[in-house]
């Protein structure tokens, strides 16, 4: 079975009169029910190898396999597609579009695939949030939920076309240590109960310290890789 | 793509203040350009209607345009004329029975014969010089226009005795008569007669009111010493438009002269022409600067909505997907904007028609006028046209400039 993820000699530098180079030359493999923090200090080039795994963003050099498939020879509507399919991004600030409920914005990245009924999007949608906590919220504005309850809207939101890999980036960067803990447990559950694989961009040392698998950049290149030895919970 | 229209018409919606601007912004332009095109078409065809109204649809007299073919030119082959010019040859049409009958039997329309002599009228001591015009009271009737001017007296009042005229009112205060006074007219072969005025009439156009004078057609021959001569025959067609071709078939057919009403007042229409130019050009600039509001709202829209572009890409919307989006925002603007704009032109034009004002009536024969406004769903249509096709373009081209936007650049912006 291949892996999830493939990076290899991955680089990524930002033209400019002065090129700043983001991610240096990194290598790495993703398998599925992994539970992976990047950490390093600011400008470290975490949140670019993210963008770069997310396939938001599109490597200087070097190749990356998603699920096998080289990604570099794919046009944008293709990485597009593969992004609905396959990844679900969830960021910082919770980027979910303020004309729309709660629940249409779950059901956004469904009805772009459009494989299901409307009722089935709004059921999936519906059961999605409920799990997160969010049952008495679906018909709401974004502006009118806590910064925790938002965050978790965009978790059902990336979960919402059932992806491989959900991609994090300092998902609890702008919440208290009470919504960021609710979080860290949904993405945590994600791998262990869903099976999914979420690699987390964090800076929070505390999360750092309870995943799978730790990967440490300094200057855009991977210093250290390793497995973290959890203690049950 | 109904998500795509949704997200769009979404956006719209979420803009209230300046979604209703550039609404306003394209119906604005949209309305006045209707009411503008309706004015100016309107006042053009109120104008060809005065005109096609007061002069004959198509004339004939007894000019002709070229030289008579010559009898050598049927003889021998070889024989060639150049520099003729027609023979200054005013005596009249020839055999104008014949021609008026043979015009009779095809020309779909009424037509009147008369003899158009130079005269001069004398009266108290006073000569003032006119065209003295016989015709034939009750086919002239059906074909002048001066038929509905009269302020005394009528054509057929002509008939009442031999030596009746018809002068304008312009011409009975300038010489100081009034209906009833015998006056005296002299022609230029030296004939002279007293003339009773039997009516007057003011058609509003100072030249006829001052120097036109009717008389019977026997009388103008007598005056003029020339028997049973005609040398004017004027059509009233049924349909004013038909005129050149009528006209051509005349000539055709008689040798004569016969000009339409467009060829006679060729350079008011091209006036016309200059004034409609004009016209679309200040249309155009009307919803050109509509269409700079569209392109306008949609790129601030555009730039205000990078944030959902980086989102919607990130969730793998794709390009397409997002240049479509911002097009369709665009094209739902225009579309209300037309709309409303139909609605702001149809209240335009019914106020501008309901507008009355006076002008002297001497200028065009009428005291109280209103605005003419031409209907035409043709204005609407291609003011909406206009406005779609702007719309879309302002649409398109911040579209096409967001759609490119590369999501990483926004969330890094943001963060």
């Amino acid at each position: 079975m291949s892996l999830l993820i493939e990076a290899d000699h991955l680089t990524r530098v930002l033209p400019a009169t002065v090129p700043v180079t983001l991610v240096r030359d990194v290598s790495l493999s993703v398998d599925e029910h992994e539970f992976i923090a990047i950490t390093g200090p600011s400008g470290s080039g975490k949140s670019s190898l993210l963008y770069l795994l997310g396939l938001l963003d599109r490597p200087t050099s070097g190749h990356l396999r998603i699920a096998g498939q080289d990604t570099s020879s794919l046009n944008d509507d293709a990485l597009a597609h593969l992004r609905l399919e396959m990844l679900g991004f969830v960021f910082q600030f919770h980027f979910l579009l303020p004309e729309f409920s709660v629940l249409e914005n779950v059901m956004l990245p469904m009805r772009k695939a459009g494989r299901l009924s409307s009722t089935a999007m709004r059921e999936r949608a519906a059961s999605l949030l409920e799990e997160l906590g969010l049952a008495g919220h679906l018909d709401k504005r974004p502006d009118q939920l806590s910064g925790g309850q938002r965050q978790r809207v965009a978790v059902a939101r990336a979960l919402a076309n059932d992806p491989h890999v959900v991609l994090a980036d300092e998902p609890t960067g702008s919440l208290d240590s009470k919504s960021s803990e609710q979080v860290f447990q949904i993405l945590r559950d994600l791998v262990k109960k869903r099976g999914k694989t979420v690699i987390a961009v964090t800076h929070d040392m505390d999360i750092a310290a309870r995943v799978d698998r730790r990967i440490h950049l300094v200057d855009g290149r991977v210093v250290s890789d390793e497995r973290v030895a959890q203690a049950a919970v | 793509m109904r998500l795509i229209l949704e997200l769009a018409l979404t956006h719209i919606a979420g803009r209230g203040r300046q979604t209703i601007v550039a609404i306003l912004g394209v119906a604005l332009g949209v309305g006045f350009s209707i009411a503008m095109a309706a004015l100016m078409q309107g006042t053009e065809k109120d104008f060809i209607a005065q005109l096609v109204d007061t002069m004959p649809h198509v004339q004939i007299s007894d000019e002709r345009r070229t030289a008579r073919r010559q009898p050598a030119e049927d003889l021998f082959a070889a024989a060639q004329f150049e520099g003729l010019r027609p023979k200054e040859d005013r005596r009249g049409i020839l055999n104008p029975a014949a021609a008026f009958a043979s015009l009779r039997s095809w020309v779909p329309g009424r037509m009147a014969q008369s003899l158009r002599t130079q005269g001069v009228v004398r009266y108290a001591g006073r000569d003032v010089g006119v065209s003295i015009i016989g015709i034939e009271p009750e086919t002239e009737a059906r074909v002048s226009s001066v038929a509905g001017d009269f302020v005394e007296g009528s054509f057929d009042s002509l008939r009442a005795g031999g030596n009746n005229i018809l002068i304008g009112d312009r011409l009975a205060r300038r010489i100081g008569a009034s209906t009833g006074t015998t006056i005296q007219v002299v022609a230029p072969t030296g004939q002279s007669r007293g003339f009773r005025i039997v009516g007057q009439f003011h058609t509003g156009n100072v030249a006829r009111d001052e120097g036109e004078a009717y008389v019977l057609l026997k009388s103008a021959q007598i005056l003029s010493e020339r028997p049973n001569a005609i040398n004017d025959i004027r059509l009233r067609l049924d349909d004013p438009e038909a005129a050149p071709r009528v006209a051509r078939q005349a000539e055709a057919e008689l040798g004569y002269k016969a000009v339409p009403w467009q060829e006679a007042n060729e350079s008011l229409l091209e006036a016309l022409v200059v004034r409609n130019v004009v016209m679309y050009t200040v249309v155009g600039a009307i919803l050109l600067v509509a269409g700079f509001g569209i392109f306008n709202i949609i790129s601030t829209i555009t730039h205000e909505k990078a944030r959902d572009i980086a989102i919607l890409k990130s969730l793998g919307f794709t390009q397409g997907n997002m240049r479509r989006l911002f097009l369709l925002e665009g094209l739902a603007l225009g579309l209300a904007g037309s709309l409303v704009g139909w609605l702001i032109g149809f209240v335009l034009c019914f106020v501008l028609s309901q507008v009355e004002f006076k002008v002297s009536g001497a200028a065009i024969g009428r005291e109280m006028t209103n605005l003419p406004l031409f209907w035409s769903p043709w204005h609407y249509a291609i003011a909406s046209a206009f406005a779609l096709i702007s719309s879309g373009v302002a649409g398109y081209l911040p579209a096409r400039q967001a759609a490119r936007l590369n999501p990483v650049d926004i969330i890094r912006g943001a963060t």
